[in-house]
């Protein structure tokens, strides 16, 4: 069993989130033109063996969107932060 | 190669059985081979055997970084069927179910082959017409299909809860009577033997590190026991198609997955069918060996890991005893995991790849054990003749970028949900 670390309610298994996919993936804005641009966000994945940077949304909590940074090998967990704050702080 | 009959099951046992043959040689690998193939499950098994068979290839090498079958082809609940409704699924896998037909005679060895039949049940009114739908563009493919009324699954299963009270209560069923089980590691041993017998090197313990190259032109691959050139390298890794794409410089419209399963004691025959259970992913069968073989869903995330984890075990054996309330007492002996390429669309990707001299052979999801023989023959052809064999002409890496996916389940470009 994984265990997130979910800013607001504290350690908790994962059965209480839904995997959101891979975190990593920039979509194009909704007026961008540039086809290989949507078919590298549509359908391509580094699918890496190791750190991943993922979505969880904690469903059965306080329903808050997570990103994770997660290894695929050892299931380590290595960050869980609210993912509007991480992402308004990169902006 | 010495051949199995009765006549050497007799004369072996009254000699003490002391006197077979070992399977499959081990041989040192050569300097040089016309295919490589990296990966020694099934699809890699079958595809050698194929191109010794069917083109005459035989300076093959099958390379395999532990032993044969310990990837998924000896890790899935060996479900094989033809039920697929999408253009291209739809002949592909009848051809696979044809093959598997005539598996056991034509390597020389016992597969347990089982065509015992498959009921996927219905439980809403909704599934009832897809499964109709489904039926009708399986015989108009010339594939037997039957739908099966609320009473007629009843009195082929009777120990399913068909009461009004049940969580989802069974409205019918979707009937497949041609498909059935085949023991993995059989077909993996048949499939080894018979490329053997034909010239193939099978070499285990073998792991490819990268490639070598001559100019943009892939010409053998660098492994744990030295640099093996060859005309041509074909990949059939399953779960790791990734990590060895990406050093041949390809990204690939993959995510690795888990997907657990699940044997108990053994106990007196009980299940004469497979049954799936696709309003909560979930099926079941018997082995031979008396256990209940039983699945269901993905872990969920991305995972490399082969281990599962305990949600879906709580996930599993709660739909199993949903469904069969009998089950309730069994105990549960072994669970294990096995990390498998979902592929963007749920269906398979067999073609050359888009650098010169590799060929493709991914993206199974949970479905490519019923595809072994098929995936093997047609991997062949197009190793062979650098072209596609009919049936897996749509199965193109490219098809991604020309809106051409082949998405059984219309889930979308999500690798989890297919
Ligand atoms: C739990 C579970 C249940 C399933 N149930 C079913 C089912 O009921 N019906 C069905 O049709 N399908 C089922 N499947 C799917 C099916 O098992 C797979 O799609 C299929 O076996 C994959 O093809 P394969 O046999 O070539 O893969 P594998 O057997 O995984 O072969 C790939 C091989 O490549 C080797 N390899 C990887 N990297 C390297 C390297 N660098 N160098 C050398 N070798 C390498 C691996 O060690 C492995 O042996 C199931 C899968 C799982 C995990
Ligand atoms: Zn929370």
């Amino acid at each position: 069993m994984l265990r997130l670390k979910c800013p607001h309610c504290g350690e908790r298994d994962h059965s209480e989130f839904a995997y959101g996919g891979d975190a990593g993936v920039k979509m194009p804005a909704i007026d961008n033109e540039d086809f290989e641009a949507w078919y590298q966000a549509v359908f391509i994945r580094k699918n890496p063996r190791g750190r991943h940077l993922e979505y969880w949304h904690h469903v059965q909590g306080c329903r808050e969107w997570l990103k994770v940074e997660r290894d695929t090998m050892t299931h380590e967990i290595f960050s869980v932060a609210a993912a509007r704050e991480v992402e308004e702080g990169a902006q | 190669m010495q051949r199995y009959s009765v006549f050497s099951l007799v004369s072996n046992a009254l000699r003490g059985n002391q006197h077979w043959e070992r399977a499959w040689r081990d041989p040192d690998p050569k300097e040089e081979y016309d295919v490589v193939i990296v990966g020694g499950g099934g699809h890699g098994l079958a595809t050698a055997y194929y191109l010794a068979k069917e083109h005459g290839i035989n300076k093959v090498a099958v390379l395999e970084k532990g032993y044969l079958g310990g990837g998924n082809a000896g890790r899935n609940t060996t479900i094989v069927r033809s039920n697929y409704m999408i253009d291209g699924n739809t002949q592909f896998y009848e051809h696979s179910l044809k093959l598997w037909h005539g598996l056991s005679q034509d390597l020389n060895y016992n597969v347990m082959f089982s065509p015992r039949g498959y009921v996927a049940l219905a439980t809403s009114q909704a599934q009832m017409d897809a499964s109709a739908f489904r039926a009708n563009s399986m015989r108009m493919n010339g594939i037997d299909a039957e739908l099966l009324t609320r009473e007629q699954v009843q009195k082929l299963l009777p120990y399913l809860d068909c009461s009004p009270n049940a969580r989802f209560p069974v409205y019918g069923g979707l009937w497949q009577g041609r498909a059935g089980t085949a023991r993995h590691d059989a077909v993996n041993w048949g499939f080894a033997r018979a490329a053997d017998s034909r010239g193939v090197d099978i070499i285990q313990q073998c792991e490819v590190l990268g490639y070598l190259w001559d100019g943009g032109r892939i010409v053998g691959v660098e492994t744990t026991r030295g640099n093996i050139r060859a005309k041509k390298v074909a990949l059939a890794v399953a779960g790791s198609t990734t990590l060895l794409g990406q050093k041949a410089g390809l990204e690939l419209p993959i995510e690795s997955h888990l997907l657990q399963a699940f044997v108990t004691e053994p106990i007196k025959p009980m299940i004469d069918y497979v049954i799936a259970y696709g309003t909560a992913h979930f099926y079941i069968s018997q082995s031979d060996k008396g256990g209940l073989v039983l699945g269901g869903d993905l872990d969920g995330y991305n995972s490399y890991a082969q281990r599962g984890n305990l949600p879906i075990v709580d996930e599993v054996l709660t739909v199993a005893k949903a469904l069969i309330p009998a089950l309730s007492r069994l105990r549960v002996l072994r669970h294990w995991a096995g990390v498998m390429d979902m592929s963007m669309d749920g269906s398979p990707i067999i073609c050359k790849a888009p650098v010169d001299g590799l060929y493709l052979n991914c993206g199974w999801c949970y479905g490519g054990f019923k595809a072994t023989p098929a995936s093997g023959f047609a991997f062949a052809h197009t190793i062979a003749k650098d072209e596609p064999y009919e049936t897996n002409a749509r199965f193109t890496l490219d098809r991604f970028r020309r809106g051409y996916q082949i998405d059984e389940k219309g889930a979308g470009p999500t690798p989890g949900a297919h």
